[in-house]
C-alpha cells in the first residue's frame, strides 16, 4: 500500500491566487485562429510540425539555446542547441530523401531516449513522412503488428534492439525497405541494414523541409481497444497548434523554462509533450535516458533546476512510497508547476506534491485520439484534488448518455455519470484509425467525439473520472488491449483460451492478469505457468506481458461467445457476481 | 541466515528467473547493469526487490537503488547485509 502522509482532514480545494499565474489571466479571448497568427501562419499557408518546433528557432536570435539536455545512463550531460538540432534534422531528412523516402511514407523509430530518436522523429516530420515512435520495451509481436499495419517503410533502431527483436521478423515485414541502425554494440555492419552514422555523414545539411499542409498526416500513435488489434490513430501537421497552445494553458510553460516530461516518446505524451510542445515554445527540455529511479529523479529536479515537470501517477506513487525522508535534504525553489497524466491522480498525491515538493500536482486528461491535453487543472484555477480539472480554452466538453441502440444525449444535470464527449474541431483531433474507417466512425455522434471514459461533472464545471465504458486495461498509465495479450497467449500450443483483465494495483493502477484454459490433454503445473510467462514476455515485452497468469478450468462467455472479462474481474475482486456496476 | 556469495548469487538469479522466466541466467554479464540486459519494467524491478526481501530478509531502500544495478553489485550489497556471509 502507498503510505499516505498523515493529513486527516484536507480541504476539497487548493486555492490559487491570481499572482500564481500572471500569464494565465490576461483576459484575451482564446481562438485557434489567434494561435495560428501567433505562429505566423495564415489559413492556407504550409504548416510543418518540425519546422515550427526546430527551424523557426534554429534561424533566430536564440539558435544557440539548448533545445534538449540529454542526461545519459553514464552520468553524461549533453546540451543540443536549436541550431544543432536544425542541422541534424536536415541531415536526417536529406538522408531519408536519398533513400527514396517520400511524403506520406511511414517511418518507425524504436530506441531508448537518445539523441538519434529525437533527430529521427523531427527529421522525418520535416520531409512530410508519417512518424510512429515505438516503445523501446515492446517485444517482437507489438513491433511486427504495428509496422505491418502501417506498411512502415523505414525503421530507425539500435543494433541490439534489431538483433533481439526485429531481425527474425524481416521476412514478415515486406514493406520495410530500410533499417537504419545506431551501432550500440560496436559490432559494425549488420546484414540487410544501413548504418545511420554513415548516412548522416553523407547527407548534406541543406534545408530538408518539404511543404506540408494542415491536413497532411504527420504522426501515428497506436492505442488499444478491448477487441481487435491496436488501432493506429493518425494525426496531422496542424495538431501542432494544440501542442503549442496547451503547453501554455495546461502546463504554464514559458520559453525560458526548463521542462521535464518524463514520458517515453513511445507513448503519445512523450511525443506531444516530450518532443514537440516545448520545442515549439522555444523552451529547454530535459531528456533522461534512464527509467524511473527515485534518487536520480530527485537529483534531476533539483540540480537541473526544472521549472515545469510533467509526469505520471505511477511514478508519483512510487516516489510517495519511497517516503518523505528521501526528499529531506533537497530543495526545489525553481519548480513552479507540476502536472500529471495517464490516469486519475489520487487526492493524496496532489497534496503530497505540495507537502514534499512545494507545489501541488495538477492532474490533466487526454488520450491518443485527442493528440493533446483537453481537460486540466491549470495554474490559474483552484485545484480540486482528485478531479481532472476543467476543459481548456478552445475545448468544449460534455457528459453524454451513450447506450447501444439509443441516440446520444447531453446530460445537463451536475454530478450525473455519463460518457465524456468533446465537440469536434480542435486541431489535434485524430483524423482516422489506420484502415479501420468503421471503428473511427463509431467514435462520433454528430459533432461529438465519444471518448469511452465515464465521468461526472460537478456544479463548478470540474470533471471527475469514474471508469472506462469498455474493458481496456490501464497499467502504469498505458492502455493495453486484452486482445493483443490474449492472442499471444493463444499462440502457445498448450493454450485453448485466454482471458486478460486489469487487476487493481496500488502502484500501477492495474496489473495485467491472464486466465488461461489449457487444452484438454494438458495438466496445469508451475513449469507450464513459467513457460507461458516466458512466452508472453518474449513475444510482447515486459510492458505488455501479463504479470500474473492463473489457470482456469473454463472462462465465462456471453451467448454470442465473447469472453466476459468483467465477470473474470468481478471474481478476481471477490465481488458478488451479479454486481458488475462498479466495474464500468 | 548464513549464505556465502555464491549462494546469494544463486538465490538472486532464481528470483529474477522466476519473474522473467524467458532469461538464460548463464548469459547475464555480472558487471553490466541488469536492466539493460533483461527486459524488466519498473513493476518487475519492484517485484525483484520484494522477493529479495521475502527470501533473503534484506530490505533494499530507495536510497540504495544506485548500489544494486548489476548482479555483482547486488550480491556484494546483500553479502554485506547478511551477517554471516562474510566467511565464505
Amino acid at each position: 500500500m502507498v503510505p499516505v502522509i498523515d493529513t486527516p482532514m484536507r480541504p476539497p480545494l487548493i486555492r490559487k491566487s491570481p499572482v500564481d499565474s500572471p500569464s494565465a489571466a490576461n483576459g484575451t479571448t482564446f481562438s485557434w485562429a489567434q494561435i495560428s497568427r501567433e505562429l505566423a501562419l495564415s489559413t492556407d499557408s504550409p504548416i510543418n510540425i518540425a519546422h515550427l518546433a526546430v527551424d523557426r528557432h534554429a534561424h533566430s536570435a536564440h539558435a544557440d539555446k539548448a533545445a534538449f539536455r540529454f542526461l545519459g545512463a553514464d552520468g553524461s550531460r549533453r546540451n543540443l542547441s536549436y541550431r544543432e538540432l536544425g542541422n541534424l534534422t536536415d541531415r536526417f531528412g536529406n538522408a531519408l530523401k536519398a533513400l527514396g523516402v517520400q511524403k506520406g511514407d511511414c517511418v518507425f523509430v524504436l530506441c531508448g531516449r537518445i539523441v538519434e530518436l529525437y533527430v529521427a522523429v523531427l527529421g522525418a516530420l520535416k520531409i512530410g513522412a508519417v512518424v510512429s515512435p515505438l516503445f523501446q520495451s515492446f517485444g517482437p509481436e507489438p513491433i511486427r503488428n504495428r509496422i505491418s499495419q502501417a506498411a512502415g517503410k523505414v525503421l530507425v533502431t539500435t543494433a541490439s534492439a534489431y538483433q533481439h527483436k526485429v531481425a527474425a521478423l524481416r521476412p514478415e515485414l515486406p514493406s520495410l525497405r530500410h533499417v537504419l541502425l545506431i551501432d550500440d554494440l560496436g559490432t559494425g555492419a549488420i546484414a540487410d541494414t544501413l548504418e545511420l552514422p554513415v548516412l548522416m555523414r553523407a547527407a548534406p545539411d541543406t534545408p530538408a523541409l518539404v511543404p506540408t499542409g494542415p491536413e497532411d498526416p504527420a504522426l501515428l500513435h497506436f492505442t488499444s481497444g478491448t477487441t481487435g488489434q491496436p488501432k493506429g490513430a493518425t494525426h496531422v501537421h496542424s495538431a501542432v497548434l494544440t501542442h503549442y497552445a496547451t503547453a501554455r494553458t495546461a502546463l504554464d510553460l514559458h520559453p525560458d523554462d526548463v521542462f521535464w516530461c518524463t514520458a517515453d516518446p513511445g507513448w503519445v505524451t512523450g511525443t506531444s509533450y516530450g518532443i514537440i510542445a516545448p520545442l515549439v515554445l522555444g523552451a529547454t527540455s530535459i531528456v533522461d535516458e534512464v527509467d524511473f529511479d527515485p534518487l536520480r529523479w530527485i537529483h534531476i529536479l533539483e540540480s537541473e533546476r526544472v521549472n515545469v515537470w510533467y509526469t505520471a501517477p505511477t511514478a508519483i506513487r512510487l516516489l510517495m512510497k519511497a517516503g518523505p525522508e528521501l526528499f529531506a535534504d533537497h530543495r526545489f525553489p525553481d519548480l513552479r508547476f507540476i502536472a500529471s497524466v495517464g490516469e486519475a491522480l489520487n487526492p493524496e498525491a496532489v497534496w503530497w506534491g505540495l507537502d514534499v515538493l512545494g507545489q501541488p500536482i495538477h492532474d490533466n486528461w487526454w488520450q491518443s485520439e485527442t493528440g493533446g491535453i483537453m481537460i486540466a487543472n491549470t495554474a490559474a484555477q483552484d485545484i480540486k484534488p482528485g478531479s481532472m480539472g476543467r476543459p481548456l480554452p478552445g475545448i468544449a466538453a460534455h457528459v453524454v448518455r451513450h447506450q447501444a441502440g439509443a441516440p446520444v444525449t447531453i446530460i445537463g444535470t451536475p454530478d450525473t455519470v455519463g460518457e465524456l464527449a468533446l465537440e469536434t474541431g480542435w486541431p489535434s483531433m485524430f483524423r482516422g484509425y489506420l484502415d479501420q474507417p468503421v471503428r473511427y466512425r463509431d467514435c462520433f455522434a454528430g459533432n461529438l467525439y465519444l471518448t469511452g471514459d465515464l465521468v461526472r461533472r460537478d456544479a463548478d464545471g470540474y470533471y471527475w473520472f469514474v471508469g472506462r465504458s469498455d474493458d481496456v486495461i490501464k497499467s502504469s498509465g498505458h492502455l493495453i488491449g486484452s486482445f493483443e495479450v490474449e492472442s499471444v497467449l493463444m499462440e502457445h500450443p498448450a493454450v485453448a483460451e485466454a482471458g486478460v483483465i486489469g487487476k487493481p494495483d496500488a502502484l500501477a493502477g492495474e496489473l495485467i492478469k491472464a486466465f488461461v484454459v489449457l487444452k484438454s490433454d494438458i495438466a496445469p503445473d508451475e513449469n507450464l505457468r513459467l513457460e507461458l510467462m516466458a512466452h508472453a514476455r518474449r513475444r510482447l515485452g515486459a510492458a505488455v506481458a501479463p504479470k500474473e497468469i492463473a489457470f482456469a478450468p473454463s472462462l465465462p462467455h456471453t451467448r454470442s461467445g465473447k469472453i466476459m472479462r468483467r465477470l473474470l474481474k468481478t471474481r478476481e475482486l471477490g465481488l458478488p457476481e451479479g454486481d458488475n456496476s462498479t466495474l464500468a | 541466515m548464513s549464505l556465502n556469495s555464491e549462494q546469494i548469487r544463486a538465490a538472486v538469479l532464481a528470483i529474477v528467473k522466476r519473474l522473467a522466466p524467458e532469461i538464460d541466467p548463464a548469459k547475464i554479464i555480472a558487471d553490466k547493469p541488469l536492466r539493460t540486459q533483461i527486459d524488466l519494467d519498473s513493476m518487475d524491478w519492484l517485484n525483484v526487490l520484494a522477493s529479495i526481501h521475502e527470501k533473503l530478509g534484506i530490505d533494499i531502500p530507495e536510497t540504495d537503488y544506485g548500489k544494486v544495478q548489476t548482479l555483482d553489485s547486488i550480491v556484494t550489497y546483500l553479502a554485506e547485509k547478511i551477517p554471516a556471509a562474510a566467511q565464505e
